[in-house]
């Protein structure tokens, strides 16, 4: 069992340098910094000094040695657009964007569950049908254009949740949280709706599936020859049984919310991580760039470790595969 | 960003929730202030910014016109040319209850002149700064400087004692990623107090009751909530829900939605820029076309058949949306220099250009790259694509190579673009600002920006003794003579003057100032 963790920890960190590699290599693609951080008026000497002064005159390979050292020591570097320390910015971001995963999560599990088993249930009847329809533009639209689509009817027409920003926060030991304010709670409805509509949709189909494959199961009929109420079967005894893919994929679906909050933060004007990311490639900010897509892949490569160990774990056999 | 307790924020926010809502000013634009040390950044939204907290000694109004600010009269000095006597504004306090003397500005001149600080470019003429006594300056120059005031009405005074004591006397290290106390807090004589910021999220600020001009300007705004949105959907939802009232960076598209919106208007005025392209004539061979063996940039007679092929007019209504003044200079109109009649000098003649090209040589046409950016300037790609249309009906196909503005400019700095869009601000409003960066043969510290390839010693000469001629009427001639050389040459295809927009809740009353500076000052509230 060790010398298996021991290998998969060991690939994990031959991905994680690869990612970072690929990435350093596209920075240079992304534009010149300087041009972006010295005014008009600035002269080739000034052009010089700065790119000298940045290690930008190095070869990519050389500067991604460099973030590797600084990095292991806890230092991402500087941020060429803020001038300040990249470790203190994403630390400042992250709540926003967490309380964001968060609450979007939630609704997706909630309500995608729940819709999942009511229309497993009541497979024929009209709700299920509009149900299941709907779900598909959740799974088809984009997320920008939901999330435009939700101001214009929420914010524009009937004013009800703000369009943008967080609302007012309240810091408690330099967390920022939007939980306990009226505005902070209004402003989370739009995103988090937004950001989680495609899990949840996701999250409702394959309830449905499982649950419609197991209630055929043998041991469901036998509940029903018992006479056991429906109450019972349904949800002791046949979501019981749906939830172990149903749960493997909430897991894996969870990074991907806070990956893929970019879009959402930014037609929101949300000020987590994502939207910082946004920010950074625009302005070829390269060490919030570098920073942020580390942080990103050591969350999906944690993720995958986890529930490669956790299968391991499950079934015997896949430790000699491997 | 203030740290604040739960219970600190909750009492916060109630006594700013209390303060009646008609006064405060909800402002957003596209991007925020990278830092609010004075001298850390010469960038726009930057000293936006700064120009509600800090004063500089003299400002534009909202015409473009100089109106004093910390300093009351400014004149050559009568003995010496090379000097500049400035006259100070008395009874003047710092928001910290410091009071404002000739010290703070020769403190802040120098700070300004340090190497870290990127306005030192602006006031590099400047050899000394003396206090004559408390309430007199004098600059002294490396020569006569007869605009020397047009540069410094972004140049912020600070006071001595404050920076001294909280260790920010240096201008803050910002490539070094040095943070300073001024970084994050301001303490300027300006009408606006800092309350709170948080670095693209949010700046607060309030109004400074003790301000010297309390009487004299409007200052009806109370209280400045400044967010940045950077989408531009985004940004008109909240001008539209009512959540801001007063916008910038507006997206030509959703102008006529916002002025017919209830409640909202619009207001615009030509601002401080002008979009053209450029064509490089100074090399051999071009690297980006199918001629072997020659340039045909090189030649005027084809650089004036492009220019007679684009259709400005039609650029202006179908681009544009009619948010554009078609120009026929590469000079704002208000700048020093700019004349109606060269303004108007552009036209469009198919047939014309066309003879132009065959007469040249080049009947059949050739092709070439258009670099263009596509992140910079209003609907930026669009234009370009509008004249690649244009161009190919007198027979120059061009290939369109749009980018975003990080791998744009670039290419013109370091001249490996043959044909390219550049868009100009002229923060001088001085002619001599446009003809070192884009006149002037490229050297290191001068013509930075031309990539054209032209490099005539003559005009060169010219250009560098505008610096100091302080006979004004010569020193006119001689910009007019320069700008006759750039209009025969063909030197730039000029495109348009950039319109601002600005939108706002229909009881904010504030013109539209051409450098796309609100001063909140101005502001009336109904």
């Amino acid at each position: 069992m060790f010398s298996f963790i021991a290998k998969r920890v060991g690939q994990s960190v031959l991905v994680l340098l690869i990612t970072g590699l690929v990435a350093f290599s596209m920075f240079t693609f992304v534009g010149d910094p300087i041009d972006n951080m010295l005014g008009q008026e600035r002269t080739m000497e000034d052009v010089e000094r700065l790119r000298q002064q940045l290690g930008l005159d190095k070869p990519f390979v050389v500067q991604y040695v460099r973030f590797l050292e600084q990095a292991v020591q806890g230092n991402f570097g500087i941020s060429y657009r803020q001038g300040r320390p990249v470790a203190e910015i994403l630390l400042e971001r992250a709540p926003a964007t967490l309380e964001l995963a968060a609450v979007s999560s939630i609704f997706a599990i909630v309500l995608g569950i729940g819709l999942g088993v009511f229309t497993a249930i009541r497979r024929d009847g009209v709700a299920a049908h509009v149900i299941m329809s709907a779900s598909l533009i959740g799974v088809s639209l984009p997320t920008f254009l939901i999330g435009i689509l939700l101001i214009y009817v929420f914010s524009v027409e009937l004013g009800w949740f703000p369009s943008f920003g967080r609302g007012e926060t309240v810091d408690i030991g330099g967390w920022s949280t939007g939980f306990l304010t009226v505005t902070g709670l209004k402003a989370l409805v739009l995103p988090s709706i937004t950001l989680g509509l495609y899990q949840m949709t996701l999250i409702m189909r394959l309830v449905r599936s499982e649950m419609l494959e197991v209630m055929r199961q043998d041991y469901i009929r036998f509940a029903k020859a018992r006479g056991l109420s429906n109450r019972v079967i349904n949800f002791r005894h046949a979501l019981k049984n749906t939830m172990v893919p149903v749960i493997t994929v909430i897991g894996l679906q969870l990074g991907s919310i806070i990956a893929f909050a970019i879009i959402t933060e930014t037609v929101f004007q949300w000020p987590g991580v994502g939207l910082l990311f946004i920010n950074a490639i625009q302005f070829v900010d390269i060490p919030v760039m570098a920073a942020y897509l580390m942080l990103i892949s050591v969350m999906f490569v944690a993720i995958n470790l986890l529930v490669d160990i956790l299968y391991a774990f499950i079934d015997p056999r896949l430790r000699g595969a491997a | 960003m203030t740290k604040f307790t739960g219970l600190l924020a909750l009492a916060a926010l109630m006594s700013t929730t209390s303060l009646a809502s008609a006064e405060t000013l909800r402002w957003a634009r596209a991007g925020d202030a990278l830092t609010l040390d004075p001298h850390a950044q010469n960038e726009g939204p930057s000293h936006t910014i700064r120009h509600q907290m800090y004063e500089p000694l003299i400002i534009r109004d909202t015409t473009g016109a100089f109106e004093p600010a910390l300093a009351t009269e400014w004149a050559p000095s009568e003995s010496d040319p090379n000097i500049w006597v400035f006259k100070l504004r008395e009874g003047v306090t710092f928001h910290g209850g410091e009071a404002f003397t000739a010290e703070d500005v020769v403190f802040s001149f120098e700070r300004a002149k340090t190497e870290n600080s990127d306005m030192k470019e602006l006031i590099n003429s400047i050899v000394e700064v003396r206090a004559v006594d408390d309430f007199t300056v004098e600059l002294v120059t490396d020569g006569p400087n007869p605009i020397l005031p047009s540069n410094l009405t972004n140049l912020f005074i600070l006071d001595k004692g404050w920076a001294e004591a909280n260790n920010t006397a240096n201008v803050q290290d910002f490539e070094g990623g040095e943070i300073t106390y001024a970084t994050t807090n301001a303490n300027g004589t300006g009408p606006y107090k800092l309350q709170s910021r948080e670095p693209d999220v949010k700046t607060v600020m309030v109004r400074n009751d003790d301000y010297w001009g309390r009487d004299q300007f409007p200052m009806e705004v109370s209280e400045i909530i400044y967010t940045p949105i950077q989408n531009p959907a985004t940004r008109i939802a909240a001008m539209l829900s009512g959540e801001i009232n007063f916008l910038q960076d507006m997206p030509v598209q959703d102008l006529e939605r916002v002025g017919n919106a209830d409640g909202l208007v619009v207001k615009k005025a030509p601002q401080n820029r002008v979009i053209f392209f450029g064509m490089n004539q100074g090399a051999a061979d071009l690297e980006a076309d199918n001629i072997d063996g020659a340039n045909p940039l090189a030649d005027a007679r084809v650089r004036k058949a492009m220019s007679m092929a684009i259709n400005r007019d039609a650029i202006q209504q179908v681009v544009m949306r009619g948010q554009s003044e078609p120009a026929g200079m590469i000079a704002p109109p208000f700048v020093n220099g700019w004349t109606a009649e060269m303004d108007a000098e552009s036209s469009t003649d198919m047939a014309q250009a066309k003879a132009l090209l065959a007469e040249a040589g080049y009947g059949d046409g050739f092709s070439i790259r258009l670099d263009c950016p596509n992140d910079r300037y209003i609907n930026d790609e669009a234009i370009c694509q509008a004249a690649v249309g244009m161009l190919g009906q007198v027979g120059i196909t061009v290939n369109l190579d749009a980018k975003p503005k990080a791998q744009h400019f670039p290419l013109i700095t370091e001249g490996k673009t043959d044909f390219y869009m550049l868009g100009w601000g002229v923060p001088t409003y001085d002619s001599e600002y446009i003809f070192n960066f884009l006149v002037h043969g490229r050297e290191s510290d001068i013509g930075t920006w031309n990539g054209t390839g032209f490099d005539n010693d003559e005009i060169d000469a010219k250009i560098k003794s505008l610096a100091s001629n302080t006979d004004l009427d010569s020193r006119n001639a001689d910009i007019a003579a320069i700008w006759r050389v750039v209009q025969d040459e063909t030197l730039y295809i000029p495109i348009h003057h950039q319109v601002l927009n600005w939108g706002m809740a229909e009881g904010v009353g504030i013109d539209v100032d051409p450098e796309d500076q609100p001063k909140v000052k101005y502001f009336t509230m109904k």
